[in-house]
């Protein structure tokens, strides 16, 4: 017997109400822009610039007593959390203190971390400083450009490949998708208030991989019941296309969100905002590629006038042209 | 049909194979890194029982290329330093203003008396007394600049003169200042390795990134401020002639001069001249020592011309006091009592033995041409690396338990064919990583762990594939090939895509994130590989033993 997620034959109708999914994505695309516009982000060192001391100790943290020990030394914003894991030890105490980037200077200045590594040796005893990181203003002035343009490049490049191999149309259902999954990403990260460092922005380019992955999948078999199906309405081969792949992209998500739940239940604290954006983009990646991408195809139309011939089947290499 | 040809089936697995068995060292790790070590450490030092027998450890026609882990996993410090290279313009222009001063006094009878005006560092600015002589006074410094060679073409020379009124403003062109900078960062390159080097620590990395800035990575040092007291001195030596003693830091200088506060005494400033008699680059050794009080000291020697300068100077201004200088500090001003003629001698101070140690090291490495400015410091302590990778493994096994009885409860005994397919992918993932030396980072572990989860995926599309041409019934040999076939432009186009990222990815990022990019790469080339490759010779091999009627797929 066989564990089947979706039974042999399905025939949902995924266009039914595509205005009112077309809406509901919209809207969350509005409420995610406005979280992030009106909020901001919770941007990590490696965008603001700053220190971060992660501290280890076997008596239990006073947030207090960090704070006293800190405060005299006049540093501005200082954020000091406790951080919890199941993988810590019971003797294992860790915090992490965050310390804004001295305005004076470009560079990190060595005088205030060990200033701050004094204060706090000499509030608690036995603390350890476990990683200590520092990014002057200036590098993280570039690595936000760096990031800004990574994204948009990848986006960018995905549009042209996939413009190549099919049409402008479903190149630009893709590129609707990957920005309502960056979109939608960035806005959870901001209402959520997690940090948004630089690993973010390789899980941001990982989502944009995935959902690709599934909108390809989906308009690659559009295509072929293009050819295969001419008469058809194309609301039809839509939907009969994503229900032919229903199947695979469940079972493609369900493995990959196996994979990353056990990452995010068991990889230790130090990744977990990096996975936690992971496992949103495949959640909103397998939504959207349905439910925008394939939407706004339907909503653009496709040139069904196919000239070349279909008889090709039998090569392997028989679409890559097309 | 479903034939595969005998080459390409001894092709593929001895691909499996190979890679395997690339991959193979990294389950070994401590034993082989030691083994490695002691190699090294033979070829070096020579061989001896105690490193023969480390070395013994894994045996030497194994491939033994481990995967390097990365600082966030190993432990260690991270530093992207900023060269400053402006401050070897100054230099450049201190050392041009005597050449100046001595062609413009040849021409005394046009241009009359000569001063220096005080100016900002990156320029010189001279005063005539007749300003009517100036187009000859500027003839005559033009004459002294020299030709550079730039990509651009010939034509260019490395100083720009101009003319202000009655002074003569002497500026490095602006492609002379490009040569300078990118001379001044390789040569700050070199230094920071040499000195590196000198402290022993193992597998630095010391890398250029961008115009000015250079990247150093060292694995197992303490912290980011340890490294930084290797590297981050400028340890420029300059023996100056002293002008005035005294105690005010303001004390008039004139130009040419200036005032310079001593290391150990507080309070005390040396007025000195400028322009050294000799500097530390003309060093050729340097040893920590012992002075005749038996405190620590630095044993110098110069080099021939070195010497000379040293000599020269030592025999003309017996009883002077002059002074040795060390980034701007005055170490000792000693009174010269003789003639120095050997080109040796002695630095005393009120060293610890540790600081001469290190001075020595310092001068012996060189001089920064230019001071460093450090942007970025990461520090991260060795229990931290140890518990990511205690997680990572974790994490990875469980993910990897999850997804394999997944695959099986799906797809039954295709589905153990792609499991043991997803095996030998991870398997070649690390192979991989070990033959072109690449980095595992923490985000890195995370892209295996991604590509255990979407490695399936081809295998997947082509499964889902196989049932649908069943349904079509033409019997199971044809539905496992056109399986195969049509979805073979899915899995092209959606591993493309992703392979986009994962290289703009590589080349935007840094440090983890680069090392994710990296594994995430070669998680989409190996799961390919084996989707289309392993699994079909499996599924074939399989088929053509049992030639079953039905399949289920």
């Amino acid at each position: 017997m066989r564990l089947k997620l979706v039974p042999n034959e399905t025939s949902f109708d995924f266009f039914g109400r595509w205005k009112l999914w077309l809406g509901i994505s919209a809207l969350m695309v509005v409420i995610g822009f406005a979280s992030f516009a009106l909020q901001g982000l919770n941007f990590g060192i490696d965008f603001r610039g700053g220190t971060t001391i992660r501290t280890q100790s076997t008596q239990p943290i006073d947030v207090g007593v960090y704070r006293d020990a800190i405060t005299p030394l006049g540093l501005g914003d200082v954020t000091i959390t406790e951080v919890f894991d199941p993988t810590f030890g019971p003797d294992e105490n860790v915090a992490m203190i965050r310390i804004q980037a001295q305005d004076e200077a470009e560079a990190v200045s060595a005088e205030t971390i060990a200033a701050v590594e004094a204060a706090l040796s000499a509030a608690t005893a036995d603390i350890q400083f476990v990683s200590v990181e520092s990014v002057g203003p200036k590098v993280s002035g570039e690595l936000i450009q760096t990031a800004i343009l990574a994204v948009s490049l990848a986006i960018l490049s995905v549009l042209v490949y996939i413009w190549l191999r099919f049409e402008w149309q479903f190149a630009l259902g893709a590129v609707a998708a990957l920005i309502h999954d960056v979109i939608l990403t960035i806005g959870i990260f901001s209402e959520l208030q997690i940090r948004f460092d630089l690993a973010i922005i390789a899980a941001l380019l990982t989502i944009v991989g995935y959902s690709l992955n599934d909108t390809v999948v989906v308009f690659d078999r559009v295509r072929e019941n293009l050819r295969k199906y001419k008469q058809m309405e194309l609301k039809d081969l839509l939907n009969l296309s994503i229900n032919e792949t229903l199947s695979r992209t469940l079972m493609t998500s369900v493995t990959t969100l196996l994979a990353l739940i056990s990452l995010y239940v068991l990889g230790g604290d130090v990744i977990r905002g990096f996975v936690f954006a992971m496992i949103w983009g495949i959640v909103v990646g397998t939504y959207s590629s349905i439910f925008v991408a394939s939407t706004i195809l339907l909503w653009l139309g496709v040139k069904r006038d196919w000239s070349k011939p279909t008889n090709t089947t039998g090569n392997q290499f028989a679409d890559i042209d097309a | 049909m479903l034939q595969i040809e005998s080459w390409k089936r001894v092709l593929v697995w001895l691909v499996c194979f190979g890679g395997l068995l690339l991959a193979l060292p990294n389950v070994f790790y401590t034993r082989v890194e030691q083994s490695n070590d002691a190699r090294a450490a033979i070829e070096m030092k020579g061989e001896t029982a105690e490193l023969a027998a480390a070395a013994g450890q894994w045996p030497s026609w194994m491939p033994s290329s481990l995967v390097n882990l990365g600082l966030d996993l190993r432990g260690g410090a991270h530093l992207l330093a900023e060269v400053q290279v402006e401050d070897v313009y100054a230099a450049r222009m201190e050392a041009m203003w005597p050449e100046i001063r001595n062609a413009l006094r040849d021409e005394r009878g046009t241009v009359g008396t000569i001063r220096k005006q005080p100016s900002p560092a990156d320029e010189i600015r001279v005063k005539i007394s007749q300003p009517e002589g100036m187009a000859r006074a500027l003839e005559v410094v033009r004459g002294l600049s020299r030709p550079i060679q730039t990509l651009t073409g010939a034509g260019a020379s490395d100083i720009e003169v101009r003319g202000q009124g009655d002074e003569i403003v002497v500026t490095l062109s602006e492609a002379e200042k490009l040569a300078t900078d990118d001379r001044t960062v390789r040569q700050s390159l070199e230094i920071v390795r040499r000195r590196i080097d000198e402290v022993g620590t193992r597998e630095p990395t010391i890398q250029r990134q961008g115009a000015d800035r250079i990247l150093i990575q060292v694995p197992g040092i303490g912290s980011a401020s340890e490294l930084k007291e290797i590297i981050g001195t400028t340890a420029q030596l300059t023996f100056n002639p002293v002008v005035a003693r005294g105690t005010d830091p303001e004390a008039r200088a004139d130009v040419g001069q200036k005032v310079v506060p001593s290391l150990d005494q507080q309070g005390v400033y040396y007025t000195l001249e400028t322009v050294p008699v000799v500097t530390g680059e003309e060093l050729v050794d340097a040893q920590p020592a012992f002075d005749q009080n038996g405190r620590p000291a630095v044993n110098f020697r110069f080099n021939t011309s070195g010497a000379r300068k040293f000599g020269d100077y030592t025999r003309d201004n017996i009883g002077a006091p002059f002074a040795i200088v060390l980034d701007d500090e005055v170490i000792s001003a000693p009174v010269i009592q003789s003639h120095i003629p050997g080109g040796s001698g002695i630095i005393t101070g009120n060293f610890t033995v540790e600081e001469s140690t290190n001075l020595a090291v310092l001068l012996r490495a060189g001089a920064l041409p230019a001071g460093l400015e450090f942007l970025e410091e990461r520090t991260i302590g060795p229990e931290l690396g140890q518990d990511s990778i205690d997680a990572g493994k974790v994490a990875t096994v469980v993910a990897f338990v999850a997804v394999l009885g997944f695959m099986w409860a799906s797809y039954g005994l295709f589905g153990i064919f792609a499991n043991i397919a997803l095996i030998i992918n991870v398997g070649l993932i690390f192979g991989l990583l070990s033959l072109i030396g690449g980095t595992l980072t923490l985000p890195g572990i995370a892209g295996i762990v991604l590509t255990v989860g979407m490695a399936v995926d081809a295998n997947v599309l082509i499964f889902e594939r196989i049932r649908e041409e069943l349904k079509t019934a033409k019997g199971p040999a044809r539905a496992i090939e056109l399986g195969y076939e049509k979805a073979l432009s899915a899995i092209l186009d959606a591993n493309i895509t992703t392979f986009i990222t994962a290289v703009i990815l590589f080349a935007m990022g840094s440090g983890p994130v680069r090392g994710f990019a990296i594994t995430l790469g070669l998680g989409i080339l190996t799961s390919v590989f084996t989707a289309i490759f392993v699994t079909r010779l499996l599924v074939v091999i399989w088929f053509e033993r049992r030639r079953p009627k039905t399949i289920e797929v």
